[in-house]
């Protein structure tokens, strides 16, 4: 099974991709879920939201499913419970999504499996906003131990 | 592929810093600055809404003062670091980061005399109540645990008597009560002791000493293992709505660095005894050496304690890692490198001997400190416990002929020079 959970393969993935299906996106701006979704806007990404329950978050028109995102997704990042998992693996293979990114505090191992056999890249219980200020920068700024040594310019 | 695991050397040098992306500076860039400006009225609200990651103000958060937290931080084995102007303004951060009024801690009653009137006489005053129990048998702690403990303290080596903390016994009790075990290490080091491998969940340190290792700065700072479960119920500030911070729920939205972040901005934004830039860097320089220089710490320490165990105007000397010390069982297992720098002693002849060995001694420094390069004696009744009676410097293990010895980094043989022909004196 092919989890991804070091630094080169987390760059690697950071770098590569640019839209993001944000399922289970909250509309309070206080929720982790905004929080990631407008840090990884801020920061260049194309953000989809997904939420059967809103029409519009971010500025940007929220989704019902990721299948009814009208454009390609890279990365699919999952805001909902463990048990949920599993139908949301199948949709971003169908989608043709490149990873499956379940969120800090969701592990789903069949869930990885699914994706993983589909060629997708897994990322589990890691936020996608910390782990992209992690290794490209700003979360050192926190006081967190990125584990990131490096002697080249940041 | 896994990611490389740097070694500690390694981390005591670059973990924290990586070069300057504007200048390419490979020495780390003084931030002297209060205040960052913002790239736009979004990227203010970002930042003041905990969105994005960044700096406002150098009360909050600064780039030097980061990498330091980043390099003590890594170098314990935690998740996240915070600094603080003080060791006592980190270990009062981290702990008022835990307690409230009417909240309850358990602490060794061998601390630092710092730290003991900051937990019996300022606690109190903000309605925190600590009990003082002996370290030596860990399940006093459990013994003096209430319905409202928030805490288990203790120090890694206990200063000044040098009693070492059973780590892993205080961490069960701890855990077995669903609270943190903050472990005060400053004497010990990362170097020699990294409590979090132990079962610590917060580690706090005075940077003044060893990690800084000269003597020319104060700082202090606090490291969160990042595996506490702060969801456990006892700990709602962690995972309900902040006050202080708009709605922000610390431990869903950071997870394990939740603790830190709270830390940090409530804590510390709200109180303010942050650590300069400029103090940042000091004591960073050092820690680039913390690694050479302990070993040597710990080896003339040793050689120290077994000259003084065979002088004649010796009474005792007392150093954990020395043979049939009380303490060497506890020492060999947490300390297996070393027992750090610091060893007491007692002269023949009581206080006035002590008093007369101090006023002798010519290239040994009389100071209040210890972890400094330079080599410093004290004669703990006469000055740092002289407020109290005999009866409760005995308590507080601090016996009239008793000196402490912060062994430096000089010429072995010059040490020794010096403490025999100052003891020659006392007599």
């Amino acid at each position: 099974m092919n989890i991804t959970d070091d630094i080169a393969g987390l760059r690697r993935i950071l770098t590569r991709y640019r839209s993001i299906a944000v399922v289970g996106i909250s509309a309070n701006w206080y929720r982790p879920s905004y929080f990631a979704a407008k840090y990884m806007l801020d920061h260049g990404y194309q953000i989809f939201p997904v939420n059967p329950n809103y029409s519009e978050v971010l500025g940007r028109k929220c989704y019902p499913t990721i299948a009814a995102i009208p454009e390609s997704v890279d990365i699919v990042d999952c805001f909902r419970k463990p048990a949920e998992m599993v139908p949301l693996a199948h949709e971003a293979v169908a989608k043709g999504a490149k990873v499956l990114w379940m969120q800090l505090g969701i592990r789903n191992d069949e869930a990885a499996m699914i994706a993983s056999a589909a060629g997708l890249d897994v990322v589990m219980n890691h936020c996608v906003k910390i782990e992209h200020a992690r290794i490209l920068g700003g979360l050192n700024w926190a006081g967190v131990n990125t584990g990131v040594i490096s002697s080249r310019r940041a | 592929m896994a990611d490389h695991l740097y070694g500690f050397d390694t981390l005591c040098l670059h973990a924290g810093h990586i070069p300057d992306a504007a200048t390419g500076a490979r020495a780390l860039p003084i931030y002297q600055t209060t205040s960052f400006v913002f790239d736009s009225a979004d990227h203010a609200a970002s930042l003041f809404n905990l969105q994005t990651f960044g700096n406002v103000y150098s009360r909050i958060s600064n780039p030097t003062v980061a990498a330091l937290e980043e390099r003590v931080a890594a170098l314990e084995g935690g998740r996240a670091g915070l600094a603080a102007a003080t060791g006592m303004a980190a270990q009062m951060t981290a702990l008022l980061t835990l307690c409230r009024a009417g909240d309850h801690l358990v602490a060794s009653r061998t601390l630092y005399g710092g730290t003991y009137s900051q937990f019996a006489v300022t606690f109190a005053q903000f309605g925190i109540d600590v009990t003082f129990v002996d370290p030596d048998d860990p399940e006093n702690f459990r013994r003096a645990r209430k319905g409202n403990t928030k805490a288990l303290y203790a120090e890694t080596i206990g200063n000044p008597q040098l009693n070492i903390a059973d780590l892993d016994a205080l961490a069960t009790i701890a855990h077995d009560a669903g609270i943190p075990l903050v472990i005060d290490n400053t004497l010990a080091s990362p170097y020699l002791c990294r409590p979090i491998e132990h079962g610590a969940d917060i580690v706090v340190h005075s940077l003044t000493k060893y990690l800084g290792g000269h003597g020319t700065t104060m700082g202090g700072i606090l490291v969160e293992s990042g595996k506490f479960p702060w969801d456990n119920g006892n700990f709602p500030q962690m995972t309900e709505p902040s006050r202080g911070y708009h709605g922000v729920r610390f431990y869903e939205t950071f997870g394990d660095f939740g603790f830190t972040m709270k830390a940090r901005m409530e804590t510390m934004r709200t109180l303010g005894p942050t650590l300069s830039p400029l103090s940042a860097f000091l004591l960073l320089q050092g820690i680039e050496t913390l690694h050479v220089r302990m070993p040597r710490h710990c080896e003339s320490t040793l050689a120290i304690a077994q000259h003084l165990s065979e002088h004649p105007q010796i009474a005792w000397v007392n150093y954990p890692l020395l043979s049939g010390n009380r303490y060497e069982a506890l020492a060999r297992k947490y300390l297996p490198s070393g027992a750090s720098g610091i060893l007491t002693f007692g002269v023949k002849g009581g206080a006035e001997a002590g008093v007369r060995f101090i006023e002798s001694v010519q290239m040994l420094s009389h100071l209040a400190n210890v972890g400094d390069a330079k080599s410093l004696v004290i004669h703990p009744a006469s000055t740092t416990h002289r407020q109290l009676s005999e009866d409760e410097q005995r308590a507080a293990g601090v016996l009239p002929e008793m000196i402490r010895l912060s062994v430096g980094l000089e010429s072995l043989s010059d040490i020794l020079w010096d403490l025999d022909q100052a003891l020659n004196n006392s007599q």
